[in-house]
């Protein structure tokens, strides 16, 4: 009955991404819901509403539009991969069946980091358009490089949730409110999503300090290649910033993965 | 399956030490429970648990092995880590020759798992959940939904197949989860206390499936702290108690060893110790025991000696608290090796 040959790990890592196929796709409105709402309301506000009022210069939704798609990525990669992971090794111990797959374990940790990026896409996908037609036409806003939106979307789900393994790994489950008080709202806000790196030119040590945050390169990377007459980083920068922090937490979220996986 | 006389399980002098717990901030989660460290005596804060302390166990193929132990026994120690979820701090596991460190993929393919507590994922369905876990296996698709509905028609599942998993009782969880360890065709079934809240009907169905599992030669270990449990279906019982084992054998070669005559067990509101010499001078008492507050006495009468032992209790200036009564059996046997109870 049992297979004749052990699987191979390749197909043991598409079981595993199959399963989070089923639940995504059987939660999608939910997890839309859940990740889009944040960045669309603040799209209405600061998009929509205060460029009519005069408060906001039009030009400013140039900037705006890669941020919130920043904003979006970040959320959704955090949350589908840190949330169900804080249950998971808090309380109800699901993950244990995959942890049970004839696999070395931190195929599980790469199965669930690469589902995390698909979904940060999805999220993003999901909220361009939408920002778009809330924002009303935005100067500048080019598909020139469609290549390169991909390049940097991709690059940006991958290293936050990354991120998100790291958090899912290192926060309690008792502490899973401070996830989006310390750490997630900060990062959001001293993130140049709502405004462009250059403009800290003026706050120079806020400058220097939001370098430190992932945040920063995922929105200055998309103002690069969606609305290149904006100040932005050079892309090369935001690539390698990327690569760097992806690695970084990679092997940081991996080892306290493996530290809850195996007692 | 290989010849009846291989060895299926092996440990030596396994060890287990966990790290001191953190003082101020308290880690929940991962094994083991907070519940499942030993209890005994007081340990100084902050120093490190040995849970296993040199454990060794051979398990042949086809047998029905129990781990039997109070709570905190190192029984889920040796479960996680013979089911590689677990790292030992030294010695031993061997799965099949195969080393449960060094060779753990290999491993994690000759044996199934039943966890102390049902952890289907609830994201899937009842039948989704074994389909999935076959395709971690590397089962194809049609082979594993096959499969799956044959394995759940056996649980008595065979109608709740597309149930969300928290619709089901505990006792079909339960199910559910022995359901997840056989669908890959394990070697060896782990159970670890597959029956802990489970009410006597869904118990005594859990039995029968086991008994059916075992019928068929495969090798089947599971930890319980019910004397009854390890009676009814083992092989062969392991006691173990805070890391170390007791006594290894059939239950009938156990209780043969289990002192003779019935045990009396009083609790007295003060040390015990005083009341020995008179407890043993009553008639018929066959031996008496000590530990801390509380008085074994064994007399093959049982019952009749119970008013004199609280005459003897009471002449030196103690009260009685309670008093319990247990025929010769694993327990007895148990009480006289530990002086603590199962449960």
């Amino acid at each position: 009955m049992a297979p004749a040959k052990p699987p191979s790990a390749g197909s043991v890592l598409i079981a595993l991404l199959m399963r989070d196929v089923i639940v995504v796709r059987r939660e999608l409105a939910f997890f839309l819901m859940r990740t889009a709402m944040q960045p669309l309301m603040f799209t209405v506000v600061f998009g929509y509403l205060l460029p009519r009022m005069g408060f906001m210069h039009r030009e400013y939704t140039a900037a705006l539009l890669p941020g919130v798609l920043a904003v979006s990525l970040a959320l959704a990669a955090v949350q589908s991969v840190a949330l169900p992971m804080v249950a998971d090794f808090g309380f109800t111990h699901e993950i244990e069946d995959r942890l049970l797959a004839p696999v070395p374990s931190w195929m599980v940790a790469l199965a669930k980091v690469i589902s995390g990026a698909v979904q940060a896409v999805i999220a993003a996908s999901f909220v361009l358009p939408l920002a778009r037609l809330i924002m009303g036409p935005i100067p500048g806003l080019s598909a020139a490089h469609a290549g390169q939106v991909f390049l940097v979307t991709l690059f940006g789900a991958t290293a936050f949730s990354v991120i998100g393994l790291y958090l899912g790994s290192v926060i309690e489950g008792t502490q899973i409110g401070l996830l989006f008080g310390i750490v997630v709202a900060p990062m959001i806000m001293f993130g140049c999503a709502y405004y462009p790196w250059r403009g800290l030119d003026a706050v120079p040590v806020m400058k220097y300090a939001v370098l430190l945050n992932p945040l920063t390169y995922i929105a200055e990377g998309l103002r690069a290649v969606l609305v290149p007459a904006q100040p932005h980083m050079p892309l090369p920068v935001v690539l390698a910033a990327l690569v760097l922090m992806t690695v970084l937490f990679w092997r940081l979220g991996l080892r306290s993965f493996m530290r809850r996986a195996i007692g | 399956m290989r010849a009846a006389v291989s060895i299926a399980i092996e440990t030596r002098a396994l060890r287990k030490v966990y790290a001191a717990p953190k003082l101020k901030k308290r880690r929940s989660g991962g094994p083991p429970p907070p519940g499942s460290l030993p209890s005994g005596p007081p340990r100084p804060p902050g120093s490190p648990i040995v849970a296993l302390d040199g454990l060794d166990l051979a398990v042949p193929t086809g047998q029905f092995f129990g781990l039997l132990g109070p709570n905190g026994a190192g029984k889920t120690t040796t479960i996680g880590i013979l089911t590689t979820r677990v790292l030992p701090t030294g010695g031993q596991a061997l799965i099949g020759g195969e080393d449960v460190v060094v060779r753990a993929v290999a491993v994690r393919r000759r044996i199934g798992v039943v966890p102390q507590r049902p952890n289907a994922d609830r994201g899937l369905s009842v039948l989704e959940n074994l389909i999935f876990h076959a395709a971690y296996f590397g089962f194809s698709r049609a082979v594993s939904r096959r499969r799956a509905e044959e394995i759940l028609a056996r649980m008595g599942l065979g109608d709740r197949g597309d149930a969300r998993v928290e619709h089901l009782s505990g006792g079909q969880q339960q199910r559910l989860m022995i359901a997840r360890a056989l669908i890959h065709e394990p070697e060896i079934l782990f159970l670890d206390e597959p029956t802990v809240g489970l009410d006597p009907q869904a118990r005594l169905a859990l039995w029968e499936i086991l008994r059916a599992l075992h019928t068929e030669g495969r090798t089947i270990v599971m930890t319980t702290h019910y004397m009854e449990e390890a009676e009814q279906l083992c092989d062969r019982v392991a006691i173990v108690d805070r890391g170390r084992l007791l006594a290894c054998d059939a239950p009938a070669e156990l209780r043969r060893k289990a002192p003779g005559g019935t045990l009396i067990e009083l609790s007295l509101d003060g040390p015990a110790a005083p009341v020995t010499a008179a407890a043993r001078a009553i008639g018929g008492v066959l031996e008496v025991e000590a530990h801390d507050s509380t008085l074994a006495v064994y007399h093959p009468g049982g019952g009749e000696a119970v008013a004199p032992l609280i005459g003897a209790v009471q002449a030196a200036g103690r009260q009685v608290t309670n008093i319990r009564l247990a025929p010769p059996s694993l327990e007895t046997l148990f009480v006289s090796m530990t002086g603590r109870k199962l449960d």
